[in-house]
């Protein structure tokens, strides 16, 4: 059961994400290729309102879209219904947004 | 000297869905039988007391669907050869996904209830007085309502849909299929009301696109494709409806 709100929502988080995920993975090739020890990402991405945003929209679009998706399987494959599928799906998303903002405040503030 | 024909064991998954059990059968072999010649020899020769469901014989109706061997099939139209293994075994059951009324038979109704839950009885958009609306055999919306016009209703799209097994609410590839055909008929009229019917909890966007009703329609329609495209059209009516709202 997915309303059309949820998948439309589902498809503008994808649509968010393609583009930042080719950038995480590009800066990560980077960030390893170039040899720079931890302090040197740190020294580069602290106060960074660029960084900040790029990661806090990326972690936002993450944590809405694996709630839905995890909400169809939950729902599919787990047979839970109702008020408990609700509270599973969107209790992981805010779990996923607060850890993501939070890893996203302690590198980039 | 007389040969003793070539036999075929014949499973028949027999009962209701309360209690069910398996039945073999003895059917001697011929050239160009159908699963449903086995059905119909061991109903009117070993035992009459097995139910079953078919009218045409010509893959037109579409009640002969049953699962041959775990797949759902139109078996007026699948021949033995088709299906038989070394083992000269065939299992034979009711079409899935859907209630068992007795052996072979199942019960129709929550598939059709489906296919006037999306809209799918004929909304005219013209009365008898009118004269009849013409349609351009051409334009795109024609193309499409073509591809989709020719479902014969037999429910095997339905029976191989995992969706439906999983969610025995999704309105399945058949309505929305119809759907999909209906949406892009000049003789329908209000085609918002179907494309909200195909939107709701049940609807188009439950499908996850990996296309066994297509793999498994006989008459080689592509519910899946008419899913997508249904996708697509709410998407764009409802971002559009999003866009007039904030204006
Ligand atoms: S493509 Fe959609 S409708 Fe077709 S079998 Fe798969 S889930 Fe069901
Ligand atoms: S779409 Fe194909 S498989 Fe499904 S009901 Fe129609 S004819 Fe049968
Ligand atoms: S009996 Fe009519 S389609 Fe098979």
């Amino acid at each position: 059961m997915i309303s059309a709100k949820l998948y439309i929502l589902q498809r503008l988080t994808a649509l968010i994400m393609a583009p930042l995920v080719l950038g995480h993975l590009v800066l990560m090739i980077y960030a390893v290729q170039g040899g720079l020890s931890a302090s040197e990402i740190l020294g580069r991405t602290q106060g960074s309102a660029f960084w900040a945003i790029f990661y806090a929209l990326f972690v936002f679009a993450v944590s809405v879209h694996a709630a839905i998706g995890v909400r169809t399987v939950l729902f599919e494959w787990l047979k839970i219904r109702g008020s408990v599928l609700e509270l599973l799906s969107w209790g992981l998303g805010l779990g996923l947004l607060v850890m993501g903002l939070y890893s996203v405040y302690a590198v980039t503030a | 000297m007389f040969v003793e024909p070539n036999t075929i064991k014949v499973q028949i998954k027999r009962g209701s869905n309360q209690s069910s059990f398996t039945q073999e059968f003895e059917v001697p072999e011929q050239d160009n039988q159908t699963v449903l010649d086995l059905v119909t020899y061991i109903q009117e020769y070993i035992d009459p007391t097995v139910s079953y469901r078919f009218a045409c014989r010509v893959g037109m109706c579409g009640s002969c669907g049953m699962m041959v061997n775990g797949e759902p099939r139109w078996t007026c139209r699948t021949h033995v050869k088709k299906v038989l293994g070394s083992s000269k075994a065939i299992e034979v059951g009711p079409l899935g996904n859907l209630p068992v009324i007795k052996d072979l038979v199942v019960d129709m109704d929550p598939f059709f209830d489906k296919w006037i839950a999306v809209g799918g009885v004929h909304h005219p958009s013209k009365n008898r007085h009118q004269s009849i609306e013409k349609i351009d055999e051409s334009s795109a919306e024609r193309v499409f309502a073509n591809e989709a016009v020719e479902c014969i209703n037999c429910g095997v799209c339905y029976a191989a849909c995992d969706v439906v097994s999983a969610n025995n609410d999704y309105f399945g590839p058949a309505a929305l299929n119809r759907a999909w055909s209906l949406v892009n008929d000049v003789k329908t009229e209000n085609k918002e009301a179907i494309l909200d019917a195909v939107s709701g909890n049940s609807g188009c966007h439950n499908c996850h696109s990996q296309q066994n009703c297509s793999n498994y329609c006989p008459n080689e329609l592509n519910p899946s494709a008419s899913i997508a495209s249904l996708k697509r059209k709410v998407f764009a009516s409802k971002i559009k409806n999003l866009l007039g709202s904030a204006k």
